[in-house]
């Protein structure tokens, strides 16, 4: 708590600095937000709540996994197209949630395809099904 | 005050804006619009870990890029807001889980009733009173609203930038634990909505050199990162054990006696909702909390010794309280541009995303979007009203549906719709990143409701204050310059220092679940 409380601080102090360039008007107000960040981190600094239970080892992995596989998804979707990447993605984080492989993959193509005909075929939004060049 | 001839012309008035309001929105095809999105949004409201603010910031990108008109987009996705604040009482009463922070006092009475094999008259019985709630506060928003809005017509830069000042500070309210993180949030908000270029000198501020910031963060980005995405991270982490043993649910009748016996206790549950919700940033929770609190303290004898257990009066109350504080909520937001709730404040972004700034101007100049509006949301009501009592249990089959697909299915759609609206990975990336944001603040117990009103209004506020400086060239003592300023910064400040002394004074009822989190 402490820690996160300074680096909000430092992250404060680091937007400061970054004004110098610009005329004094746009300065004003980001500097009466950042006093605002500030402040709020000292009174949580001196007057801290109870800790919440941060996740521990295994978790942050699979957290991290979330992650990665977001992001990865959002570089896909682009070039991929839709139905691929969301099987995959969609099957891994519902591996996540449920912990059943066999129910996650099929969750996966489930989601993939009954999204799709949800968002193209009813909806009529412009997405791309497969990979550039391969129809759809 | 007004002379009694007067009030006879204004209520013409108002019926003549409101006939025009239907005559618009009572169409085939906006009617069948109501029905969906009512059906949609109870479903959302419904699931557990989905409430009203997440249904509609999940959906405004999508109908956005289904190219919907204003009026069809407006009709739809309030459709869906009702819908969701109906909806979320299912799950608090059959499974004891709110699907968003206002449902949680239903919790304290109708899961109990639920245990006892009375799940049907307390899901009848909070329906009727949601629809009692709702209606209410819609036509006091068609009496109220205009006033205030020729009010705020006298408005300039300097009691903008106080009233500003005033939400963000009573946001807190009394939901919130720690006045300092409720503080902390808005700034962070702010502090993101600075991001890109400054209108007045045309200079970027804080892009870092990304191109893709320099038109700044897109808020609906913001809002279903912080919304959806952070709770597929919480979901992962709990690993959905949050699912709980359903209930049985009997025949559905209506229990007439039972809603007669209550029907006091809505009325005034719709009382103190209303002004509740009509308060900036007070909000629905509050409102709920208050109607329950005081059904609970006029109750007498045996009565009230059964509040907690199963008193249908502690079901109709807060749900009667909850929906007319939801209504009540959209006159600040419609006449003066300032949301007080997470809700509303997702009902500000459709309404900037589709072009209409609301505000004293909107009244003036464009009523059909008001005036629409406000009939789309009398539909919505009786559409709710008459497909919640016979359909009950085709929502309550759906709220069976395992974690596992649900929150995939909901980060997909996510996905979909950013995409779709923007086309751009960069800001999927984005979502993702405030996903993450999301997750740490909660766990952190920030609240996030005052990041998104802090980006959405970040520029209006910083707009003003600037224009009030250029107005006094430079002196920061025009801000106090006029009454009505000064009375919305004493406001302010009282919104802010009250809760604190207030939370110990009303140490909290038993409530089952942490107020800081959205839902649990």
């Amino acid at each position: 708590m402490l820690i996160v409380a300074l680096g909000y601080i430092l992250s404060a102090r680091g937007i400061q600095t970054s004004f110098m360039s610009d005329p004094v008007g746009p300065r004003v107000f980001p500097y009466l937000v950042a006093a605002v960040v500030i402040l709020c981190s000292l009174v949580m600094i001196l007057r801290p709540d109870p800790d919440e239970d941060w996740p521990a080892g295994p978790m942050v992995l699979q957290l991290g996994i979330a992650l990665v596989v977001l992001m990865g998804y959002s570089q896909a979707i682009s070039q991929l197209g839709f139905l691929i990447p969301t099987a995959i993605v969609a099957g891994i984080l519902s591996w996540q949630i449920g912990g059943n492989p066999v129910r996650s993959a099929i969750t996966g193509l489930g989601l993939s395809v009954g999204l799709f005909v949800l968002f193209r075929v009813i909806l009529g939004l412009g997405l791309r099904g497969l990979p550039a060049g391969m129809g759809f | 005050m007004a002379f009694p001839p007067e009030w006879g012309s204004k209520i013409m008035e108002t019926l003549a804006n409101l006939a025009m309001g239907f005559s618009i929105a009572l169409t085939p095809y906006t009617l069948m619009l109501a029905i969906i999105g009512c059906f949609v949004g109870t479903i959302i409201g419904a699931l557990p870990g989905l409430g009203p603010s997440n249904g509609v910031a999940l959906l405004i990108p999508i109908s956005f890029s289904m190219g919907l008109d204003a009026i069809s987009a407006l009709v739809l996705l309030t459709s869906v807001y009702y819908g969701a604040m109906y909806g979320g009482r299912i799950s608090s009463i059959l499974l004891n889980i709110p699907g968003d922070e206002p449902a949680m006092m239903t919790t304290l009475d109708g899961y109990p009733m639920a245990k006892q094999g009375k799940a049907s008259e307390a899901l009848v019985v909070s329906g009727v009173a949601s629809f009692v709630g709702a209606m209410l506060a819609t036509i006091g928003l068609m009496i109220f609203a205009p006033y205030l809005a020729r009010v705020a017509y006298q408005f300039g830069p300097a009691e903008y930038f106080a009233l500003y000042m005033l939400a963000f500070c009573t946001l807190g309210g009394i939901g919130s634990s720690n006045q300092a993180k409720t503080a902390m949030a808005a700034a962070i908000g702010l502090g993101i909505a600075m991001i890109g270029m400054d209108k007045t000198t045309g200079m970027p501020r804080f892009t870092f050199g990304e191109l893709h910031l320099m038109d700044g963060v897109d808020f609906l980005v913001a809002i279903v990162g912080l919304f959806a995405v952070a709770e597929v991270f919480h979901f992962i982490e709990s690993h959905g054990k949050d699912s709980a043993i359903g209930v049985k649910l009997g025949k559905i009748l209506v229990p007439w006696r039972m809603l007669k016996q209550t029907s006091g206790a809505m009325l005034r549950g719709t009382g103190i909702g209303f002004v509740a919700g009509v308060l900036p940033g007070a909000g629905a929770s509050l409102g709920s909390f208050l109607a329950y609190m005081a059904e609970k303290s006029v109750a007498k004898g045996a009565d009230k010794a059964s509040f907690g257990k199963g008193n249908p009066k502690g079901v109709a109350a807060p749900e009667a309280g909850n929906n007319a504080a939801a209504g009540g909520a959209l006159v600040p937001m419609l006449t003066l541009g300032v949301p007080g709730s997470g809700t509303t404040a997702v009902l500000l972004a459709l309404l900037l995303t589709l072009n209409i700034t609301p505000g004293p101007l909107l009244f003036a100049e464009r009523p059909e979007v008001v005036w629409s509006l406000i009939a789309s949301l009398l539909i919505a009501n009786v559409v709710l009203l008459l497909m919640n009592v016979p359909m009950v249990k085709v929502f309550v089959k759906i709220l069976s549906v395992p974690a596992w697909v649900l929150l995939p299915g909901v980060t997909m759609i996510a996905f979909v719709g950013i995409y779709s609206l923007t086309g751009s990975s960069f800001d999927m990336l984005l979502m993702v990143a405030f996903g993450v944001l999301g997750y740490v603040m909660r766990k952190l117990g920030i609240p996030t409701v005052p990041v998104i009103l802090g980006i959405l209004l970040g520029n209006a506020m910083e707009d003003n204050l600037r224009r009030a400086m250029v107005l006094s060239n430079g002196d920061w003592w025009y801000l106090l310059s006029s009454p009505i300023a000064i009375g919305l910064l004493i406001a302010a400040i009282v919104g802010f220092v009250a809760p604190i002394f207030l939370r110990r004074i009303l140490k909290k009822p038993a409530v089952p679940h942490d107020p800081t989190l959205n839902e649990d």
